[in-house]
């Protein structure tokens, strides 16, 4: 009985060994996440692809508001709480927390063939050789039309080379004929600003690489953008709903049709394709001209590896692994994102969509690259580029809904970088 | 020990003899006094009764401390510190220049002459938002309160309603209130069918304000109802049946008995709205975002924005400001307890 029992036992217990054996050699990574469209749906299953070839790794995905990207995150990492990845769009804002993957990469050199250009904007100033990620999308920011709209209303849309001044009054026009109620609508975003602001001029920086923000061409533009305001161009609503440096689209205006023209970026093409559908032409135009370039603003959203993560070598792994050409193929192409990987951008991604006005508008903001200006580059790749947004756009709405002249926001607009940049030299 | 519990007739229903809902909310605490009953008579014994209140004190006073006094000495620190690390330690003393720089003002009456113009329009905007939220919240509540008070119809249900809104949560309010207001929202299409223009209300100031002031009165309102009612129940009603006999008219009884009666009540009512005006964040944030422009961005907001949503996060600041908010609120607090005072005396 005694034998029995003791058999029972030592069967019982190598069993519950060899089970338990994987659980307790199981790694867990945290990868913080947003959405824009379907992106998240399309990590998780090469993730669960991943997991199926590293048994001992299992990639947690916390999918968390854009909104707690950007204000959560930081305080975490801050506080050396933060997930062991994150997809991030304020790329050099927070590089001081990302961890350098090539000690741990099997071949550094297809990174930096791979994302050359890319990898500086997640360095700290001075570095010139860590990798700490790649681009889950590359966004070029440009104008939407409803296509629809300017047939109805007979109005010729502005061919290539036509100016912010032309699409302005296109869109009243075919606004005031069609009684839309929001002939252009930008989002309020520094980011949207800064593109046509450097078309017009504004070069962004002084000659010693410091934030200069205030110039003749961003005046010119930011001058358009307060006329607009007052003109009934563009909604007030829309930059004044809100205060300070919050984010605030008009992709549903535009998506129900309330909007003729609308200035975002490639991000919204999934979210169109789907929501749109084929209601109405929702076309992607070139991104309009001014005096010194036809150019939008480069960016997008990296994911990036956290240094205080405590499985380093399991997280290159995985990064190294969704880094490969053939997986990110597959992200961009269900995902219907341009390519932040230069060996796919020159070949070309298979987009997983038959609606051809993602097709238009994928072909549109991708043949956008070339022409994007360099001042454009520099801005996204300044580590405090959000400092400049935030002072551009906050002020630049207080302006438009009356509480400051616009001469008083360009002096708060240099003030509030000052001052922050200040207290970020004062001990970081 | 149930069964001894059990013995005791207390704990017995009187008709069914079986045990009574109270010694499940009463055995744990005969258990925890039996436990403690030892070593509170050895530390009686030792210290005699003269300290005793404050050894059962104690155990409340280190987890308030812990959480309300110690966070409140930290946010004092931060704001005598500059630069971006989290960590104390690895702060830059900079004494007071955050309140220098929040302080710097040509004209107090002028936010724009001021150096940090958005905390000192969070501090105006936070004020006229105060002033009129308590006026009018005091107001309606006390009215509603007097006629849920007399014996109305359906009165239960009545009361129900009022009370309502402050079960729901601050963003839920938010998001009822926005979807009704915005430029495709249900009162435009009210509007436009009775043939007026549509109205955008947060675009215009004046509106913004009046909405956020609008709905925080909705949504706490049932509140403050409940507790002036709970006041005009506790008033004895044999007052008001001889000042009828007296025949003493309404305004007279309601001037001369209900008010001065009603004051303790009022006065909590008063404290606690104040209190939460100050507060004042989630909902106007979901509602507004604090615009058009900065015109329902109140100090809360400041202090958040200063503190998260900037890429450089400036604790500091953030802490500097908080410190101000808190010496006015204690001011304001102060304030109202002298007039209390004046009012028992006088």
């Amino acid at each position: 009985m005694l034998n029995k029992l003791r058999r029972i036992l030592t069967v019982g217990s190598v069993a519950m060994a060899v089970w338990a054996t994987p659980l307790f050699a199981e790694t867990e990574l945290r990868m913080t996440w947003y959405n824009d469209g379907i992106e998240g749906e399309v990590m998780r299953s090469l993730l669960d692809r991943f997991e199926a070839q590293n048994s001992d790794i299992k990639v947690n995905l916390d999918v968390v508001p854009y909104k707690s990207i950007m204000e959560s995150l930081p305080v975490q990492l801050a506080a050396g709480d933060g997930p062991d990845l994150a997809r991030v769009t304020d790329l050099g804002g927070l590089s001081k927390y990302y961890m350098d993957l090539r000690p741990y990469l099997n071949d550094a050199g297809y990174w930096e063939k791979s994302f050359g250009p890319f990898l500086k904007w997640l360095r700290q100033p001075g570095d010139t050789s860590a990798i700490s990620g790649f681009m889950t999308q590359l966004t070029v920011t440009g104008p939407y039309v409803n296509k629809t709209l300017f047939e109805q209303a007979e109005v010729p849309m502005p061919g290539k080379g036509a100016t912010w001044d032309d699409w302005a009054k296109a869109s009243k026009q075919v606004a005031d004929k069609l009684e839309i109620p929001i002939p252009m609508a930008w989002d309020r975003s520094g980011h949207r600003v800064s593109g046509p602001a450097i078309a017009m001029g504004a070069k962004m920086f002084d000659g010693s690489g410091e934030p200069a923000l205030v110039d003749e061409g961003l005046k010119r533009m930011t001058q358009r953008l307060y006329d607009w305001h007052q003109q009934g161009i563009m909604a007030k609503e829309l930059w004044g709903s809100v205060s300070g440096s919050a984010y605030l689209g008009a992709n549903e205006d535009f998506t129900n049709a309330q909007v003729v023209m609308y200035m975002s970026g490639s991000w919204q093409i999934p979210q169109f394709a789907k929501n749109i559908g084929d209601a109405f032409d929702w076309w992607a135009v070139p991104a309009p001209c001014g005096p010194a370039a036809c150019t939008g603003m480069p960016g997008g959203a990296a994911l990036v590896a956290i240094k205080d993560t405590k499985h380093p070598e399991e997280v290159a792994k995985l990064m190294d692994w969704l880094a490969q050409e053939e997986n990110l193929a597959e992200f961009y192409g269900r995902t219907l994102f341009i390519p932040g990987h230069l060996g796919l951008a020159e070949k070309g991604v298979d987009f997983d969509t038959d609606d051809p006005r993602a097709k238009h508008a994928l072909e549109t903001f991708a043949g956008a690259v070339p022409g994007i200006s360099p001042t454009a580059f520099d801005l996204q790749g300044y580590v405090y580029n959000r400092v400049m947004f935030n002072a551009l756009i906050s002020r630049l709405n207080e302006a438009i809904m009356g509480e400051l002249t616009l001469d008083q926001a360009y002096e708060r607009m240099e003030q509030d970088i000052q001052q922050q940049i200040a207290e970020k030299k004062r001990g970081s | 020990m149930n069964s001894e519990l059990a013995q005791h007739s207390q704990f017995k229903d009187a008709e069914t003899g079986q045990l009574h809902l109270k010694i499940l909310i009463t055995w744990p605490l005969f258990l925890l006094f039996r436990f403690i009953e030892w070593p509170m008579k050895r530390l009686q014994s030792l210290l005699g009764l003269g300290p005793m209140p404050y050894v059962f004190l104690l155990p409340n006073l280190c987890f308030f401390g812990l959480f309300v006094v110690l966070p409140l000495f930290v946010n004092f620190a931060f704001s005598l510190t500059g630069g971006t690390n989290l960590y104390l330690d690895d702060r830059t003393f900079t004494g007071t220049e955050q309140y220098a720089f929040l302080l710097d003002c040509g004209n107090y009456a002028d936010p724009l002459s001021c150096r940090e113009d958005r905390f000192w329009k969070g501090l105006f905007n936070t004020a006229t938002f105060i002033t009129l939220q308590l006026t009018f919240l005091v107001l309606f509540s006390l009215i509603t309160a007097l006629v849920l008070n007399k014996k109305i119809q359906a009165r239960g249900f009545f009361r129900s309603v009022y009370f309502f809104p402050v079960l729901l949560s601050p963003v839920v309010v938010a998001l009822i209130w926005k979807w009704i207001l915005l430029r495709d929202g249900i009162l435009n299409a009210w509007l436009v069918e009775l043939g007026f223009d549509k109205i955008l209300f947060f675009v215009s100031p004046a509106w913004a304000m009046f909405w956020a002031i609008f709905i925080s009165i909705w949504a706490h309102m049932g509140f403050y109802t409940l507790i002036i009612l709970a006041g005009l129940q506790a008033i004895p009603p044999d007052l008001y049946e001889a000042a009828e006999m007296d025949g003493t008219k309404q305004e007279r009884i309601f001037w001369r008995i209900t008010l001065p009666l009603l004051w303790p009540n009022l006065l909590v009512v008063i404290v606690l709205a104040l209190i939460k005006g100050v507060q004042t964040f989630d909902e106007v944030y979901v509602l507004t975002g604090g615009g058009p422009g900065t015109a329902t961005q109140f100090i809360v907001q400041y202090i958040y924005n200063t503190g998260f949503t900037n890429q450089i996060q400036n604790f500091g600041l953030a802490a500097a400001a908080s410190v101000i908010l808190g010496v006015v609120l204690f001011g304001l607090t102060m304030l109202q307890l002298a007039a209390t005072r004046w009012k028992d005396n006088g």
